[in-house]
């Protein structure tokens, strides 16, 4: 292994350490925390549409679950963005090394969390009686890359364009709860109005979602979905790179 | 031998005054015209035109007044700014002393803040592994090597980065009036491995406002004043003369 890639791949351990004893204080809380906050979201969507107010579909908890943790992934990935190099102006300020690789690790450390989570997905689809299908050997790795270049170029863009005008924060949150019922997390796109359809594939996160629960409930990956999904990955990666390599050299003078 | 390991060519290092724009987002949007010729206008030179060469090996100090540009001046050499005009050339890899703490996280231990700093800087896990006892043994923090460094004092801070800093044997040391925080056997034992480390060939850039200190480690001196190099030569000579002109100004 040549030395470059060597110190690249310590710098990704030595920094995800970090990450998990700053964020966590241990992985083994992280992961918990990973797991409890969608299924707490899930519980409260199912009493709210299933239990109150009677929403026509089968096996809704399942449904939810298969939405809510891909799309939890994503929100810890952009919410925490915004800090991402403020966080760690100490080292920014006084070391030279290549600062895309905190966002990188950032949402590596999500993605992490996510893959240990597909085992609770596969726990109640298994108290669905239903079996996890073998497209997931090669659905699961196709969809994690779309969702990490995705992931991890909304973050470089945030936390580059965060150092200047220090208020993305909150618009951020807003921003975030918005695109959350835009897509189709918590409702089929069946049930959405078919003049509104067109739109749901404006969306960027729409494609991928629609995708991951594809995946989950039906063992189906549509050729199509998948496309536009990884469109939008390699749009945003490349916005983000772009918008970093522009602001970078700026940033030991800023914080 | 006699390669260069430092070239400052003409430069130049002015700061934007960035914080009509950290005013945030929805400031600079609603006041777009005003705003971008701001960050045209407004900037602050800290350095202008400043020339000289260090070559491989040598020990040289930088003085000058507070806010003369000196760190700023090891801010670009360690690569964690760029100049705005002008050309810098480095030769080696750089072991950055800075500020106190810097490059530290707050929350880590004192051991962990080893092994963040030492990859950060271009070392591998296991070529930190190998010098972490000794590292830990140079600092003399015992037990406090375990514990997060914001509860270090600033003399523990300081024997904590100088530690790291001189085990990685890189090629260029920078030092950032760091130890003049530290207790006098420290200091005397930062001072010996300075030396020690002059003597295996190293380049080392020093910054200090201590002209005994100066006297004692550095063969060249750069004085600086109004952001422009104001005099470089022989240590004894320079710093004789930044000493007058001292005490002729008050
Ligand atoms: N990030 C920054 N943004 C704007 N101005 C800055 C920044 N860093 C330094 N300056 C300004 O540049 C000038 C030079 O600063 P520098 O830190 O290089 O001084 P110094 O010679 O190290 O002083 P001291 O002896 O006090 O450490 C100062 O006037 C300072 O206010
Ligand atoms: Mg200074």
């Amino acid at each position: 292994m040549s030395k470059r890639l060597r110190h690249y791949i310590d710098l990704i351990l030595v920094l995800t350490d970090k990450e998990m004893k700053l964020r966590y204080k241990s992985s083994i809380l992280g992961y918990l925390w990973s797991i409890g906050h969608p299924l707490a979201l899930a519980l409260v969507f199912f009493v709210a549409f299933k239990v109150v107010m009677k929403i026509q579909m089968d096996n809704y908890a399942l449904f939810l679950i298969c939405g809510l943790f891909p799309w939890q992934w994503f929100q810890n990935s952009v919410t925490v963005s915004p800090t991402l190099f403020l966080n760690n102006a100490s080292i920014i300020k006084k070391v030279n090394f290549p600062r895309n690789i905190i966002p990188f690790v950032s949402v590596l450390q999500d993605m992490i969390h996510f893959i240990l989570s597909i085992l609770v997905i596969a726990g109640f689809m298994l108290a669905y009686r239903k079996a996890p299908s073998v497209a997931w050997i090669y659905g699961i790795p196709v969809l994690l890359v779309i969702q990490f270049l995705t992931a991890y170029g909304a973050s470089l863009f945030i936390a580059s364009i965060n150092l200047f005008f220090r208020d993305l924060e909150r618009l951020t949150t807003i921003f975030m709860t918005l695109l959350f019922y835009f897509t189709p997390v918590i409702y089929p796109v069946s049930m959405v109005p078919d003049k509104y359809k067109f739109y749901v594939n404006l969306n960027p996160l729409g494609p991928l979602m629609i995708s991951w629960r594809g995946l989950f409930l039906e063992g189906k990956l549509e050729t199509q979905t998948v496309s536009i999904a990884m469109l939008y990955a390699v749009l945003f990666c490349a916005l983000g790179s772009f918008v970093y390599k522009k602001l970078s050299v700026r940033f030991g003078e800023i914080l | 031998m006699n390669e260069n390991a430092i070239v400052f060519d003409r430069v130049s290092k002015s700061y934007p005054l960035y914080h009509h724009i950290i005013g945030g987002i929805k400031r600079f949007i609603f006041n777009l015209p005003g705003a971008i010729k701001a960050i045209k206008t407004s900037r602050y030179e800290a350095l202008n035109d400043v020339s000289f060469e260090i070559r491989k090996g040598e020990t040289v100090g930088v003085i000058g007044r507070n806010g003369a540009g000196k760190s700023t001046t090891l801010g670009l050499i360690a690569g964690v700014m760029q100049c705005t005009s002008g050309r810098l050339t480095v030769n080696g890899r750089v072991a950055p002393l800075l500020e106190l703490g810097a490059g530290f996280n707050h929350e880590l231990t004192g051991r962990e803040n080893i092994m963040l700093n030492a990859v950060l800087l271009g070392l591998n896990i296991s070529e930190v592994k190998e010098r972490i006892e000794s590292i830990v043994e140079f600092s003399e923090l015992g037990d406090f090597i375990d514990q997060p460094i914001r509860v270090y004092s600033s003399g523990m801070l300081a024997r904590l980065g100088f530690s790291v800093a001189a085990h990685l044997n890189f090629e260029i040391l920078l030092v950032d009036e760091v130890l003049g925080v530290g207790d006098q056997q420290f200091q005397k034992k930062c001072y010996d491995k300075i030396i020690e480390a002059k003597k295996s060939g190293m380049t080392i850039v020093f910054v200090s406002h201590s002209m005994p200190e100066i006297e004692r480690v550095c063969g060249r001196v750069i004085w600086i004043e109004n952001h422009t190099v104001k005099r470089i030569g022989e240590t004894k000579e320079v710093v004789t003369a930044y000493l007058k002109a001292q005490e002729n100004n008050g």
